[in-house]
């Protein structure tokens, strides 16, 4: 099992009571390159916060590859653009995991800060306050930061969001460039030809998975069709899910439920 | 040259009081202004505020047991502060309610308890006393008091900056490497009430906070880095010490408010000439560059 860097066991994640991914089981193997698609409210956004560890689980775990460093790209940045902040001094905090809490940042540390811009195409952006950044460039920015982090595991929501197409090839040579140095990565992508023409692997999500693995079998019409199906909404009264009714696919809504949910303990969750 | 050594040196050479004032209100202003900036920037700069009406009850509980005394009340100032910004942080982060209305919920509640209770036994004077304060009146004791203040949140904003900093810019990175996220906030709010504390008996519990917020919301206009912001606050900040003493002095006014004042003078100066300021951007657009 040397060759796993993710396991997710009967993962499930969520909010207040409703799921939002539904007793995921799976691995990521090490130095793969996965897209994670799926339509809105499928639990792309929500896996990846349960990998980082921001969510905890409801149910089941994600298990980490001892020493595996997480680098993770939010889509919903929490990032104060107001804040008197140079582009340098928001990238450098990508030396957190390097440097800590106190550990001085050495000149190498410095000069690693400009590679990672020059890499992202925003040599010469140090000064800048990032406030005057565009969408596109703040996005550069915060890639630079994930390329300083040095993670062995690296996760990326929607990172293409309000990206020209240039930036966009030069983003994905970035990623491919990770790839070739065996780092596992996670994007969730919502352009499915780039996710054709870029990536080997592909998860395809509705609340569960749909489809995991080659991304050409993965996305084929069938599935794809099966992924659109799915009911975004959550329903108050969806009854319990019960610990082993996940074994008998999806279609339990009117099954009994009386027996009591044991397992979890976590609190009440929907079908 | 002596009308200027008359004006601006005499008082403080001449008058142990003037000394005491100046050293104590220099001292608060080195700690309690780098936390100001740090509030301004976590868009918290009422909660400050709200934080010193939360001290009321504590200093109230100290003066009605031990009568006018600094340590009595600081202590109960200090432990009513940490139980608001505790109970009003952890309702923010543990509920969905936001920390404006669990802070105001709390400091209102404790402010009504303050009042309760010096009324209870105070006069009308003491109450002013408990609120305004008396920058003129520091003893030893209580310059020590702000001294350990002061070193304390020097020593701990000198360690915990980075994650002060990471937590400000992006809290959700800051999740994502390290658990200080949480324990960073409630260091944070923690100084802030030392701060509080520290002031409120130099310039009573609701003029504590013009200290902290004025200078810090002044430096805003001039700088882009938060390094030069807090090192710039904490100057505006002795600079307001020293003008309000002397406009107080010669001008016989209340040396608390005089000194805020004259921070509100650098900060209205500021909005019209800080190189962020109103002014600035006004002129400047005529032109503009090729790239």
């Amino acid at each position: 099992m040397t060759n796993t860097c993710l396991t997710f066991r009967d993962l499930t994640l969520g909010y207040g009571s409703h799921p939002a991914i539904h007793h995921l089981d799976g691995t990521i193997r090490k130095g793969s390159l996965t897209a994670v698609v799926g339509a809105n409210g499928s639990g792309k956004s929500t896996l990846m916060k349960g990998i980082v560890g921001v969510l905890k689980p409801m149910a089941g775990e994600v298990i980490r590859a001892p020493g595996v460093r997480a680098a993770y790209l939010p889509q919903q940045s929490e990032l104060d653009r107001s804040f008197p902040a140079r582009v340098v001094d928001l990238v450098s905090l990508g030396l957190w995991p390097r440097r800590g809490l106190l550990g001085r940042y050495t000149r190498g540390d410095r000069d690693d800060v400009g590679k990672a811009l020059m890499a992202v195409g925003l040599g010469g952006f140090e000064k800048r306050p990032i406030d005057t950044l565009s969408g596109g460039q703040l996005q550069r920015t915060l890639f630079a930061r994930v390329l300083l982090q040095d993670a062995d595991l690296i996760l990326l929501d929607e990172p293409f969001n309000a990206v020209d197409a240039k930036t966009v090839g030069d983003l994905i040579a970035l990623i491919k460039h990770w790839h070739g140095e065996e780092r596992t990565i996670m994007v969730v992508v919502h352009d499915l030809d780039l996710v054709r023409q870029n990536f080997p692997e592909t998860l395809l999500l509705a609340r569960q998975p749909i489809a995991w693995g080659e991304t050409r079998e993965t996305l084929k019409p069938e599935n794809l069709l099966r992924a659109r199906r799915f009911h975004e909404a959550w329903e108050e009264n969806a009854p319990w899910c019960e610990p082993d009714e996940h074994a008998h696919g999806h279609d339990h809504h009117d099954r009994d439920h009386d027996h009591h949910d044991h397992q979890h303990g976590v609190g009440p969750r929907a079908a | 040259m002596d009308t200027l050594y008359g004006l601006v040196i005499a008082p403080f050479a001449d008058f142990g009081f003037m000394q005491r004032a100046l050293i104590g209100s220099l001292m608060l202003s080195l700690g309690a202004c780098p936390i100001g900036v740090f509030l301004m920037l976590r868009r918290m700069s009422l909660s400050g505020d709200a934080m010193a009406h939360a001290i009321l009850p504590g200093a109230a509980a100290g003066f009605l047991f031990y009568g006018l005394e600094i340590l009595p009340m600081t202590i109960g100032g200090l432990i009513a502060g940490v139980i608001v910004a505790l109970g009003a942080g952890a309702v923010s982060r543990f509920t969905i309610q936001r920390e404006d209305a669990s802070m105001a919920a709390f400091y209102l509640i404790s402010l009504a308890i303050g009042v309760l209770m010096v009324s209870i036994r105070g006069s009308s004077v003491d109450l002013m006393h408990v609120l305004f304060g008396t920058v003129l009146a520091l003893n030893d004791e209580a310059l020590t008091l702000i001294g350990g203040i002061v070193a304390v949140t020097l020593v701990s904003l000198a360690i915990f900056w980075r994650a002060l900093v990471a937590e400000c810019l992006d809290p959700l990175f800051l999740r994502s490497v390290s658990r200080l996220g949480s324990p960073v906030h409630f260091i944070f709010l923690g100084l802030v009430v030392l701060n509080l504390v520290g002031g409120f008996q130099a310039l009573g519990t609701l003029l504590s906070v013009g200290l902290m917020m004025l200078p810090a919301a002044a430096a805003r206009f001039w700088t882009v880095r938060v390094e030069p912001m807090c090192v710039l606050a904490v100057l505006i900040g002795f600079a307001s010490c020293v003008a309000g003493l002397l406009l107080s002095y010669h001008a016989s006014l209340p040396s608390g408010p005089a000194i805020i004042l004259s921070a509100g003078v650098v900060y209205f100066a500021s909005i019209l000439f800080g190189t962020r300021g109103i002014l600035r951007a006004r002129i400047v657009h005529h032109r503009h560059r090729t790239a």
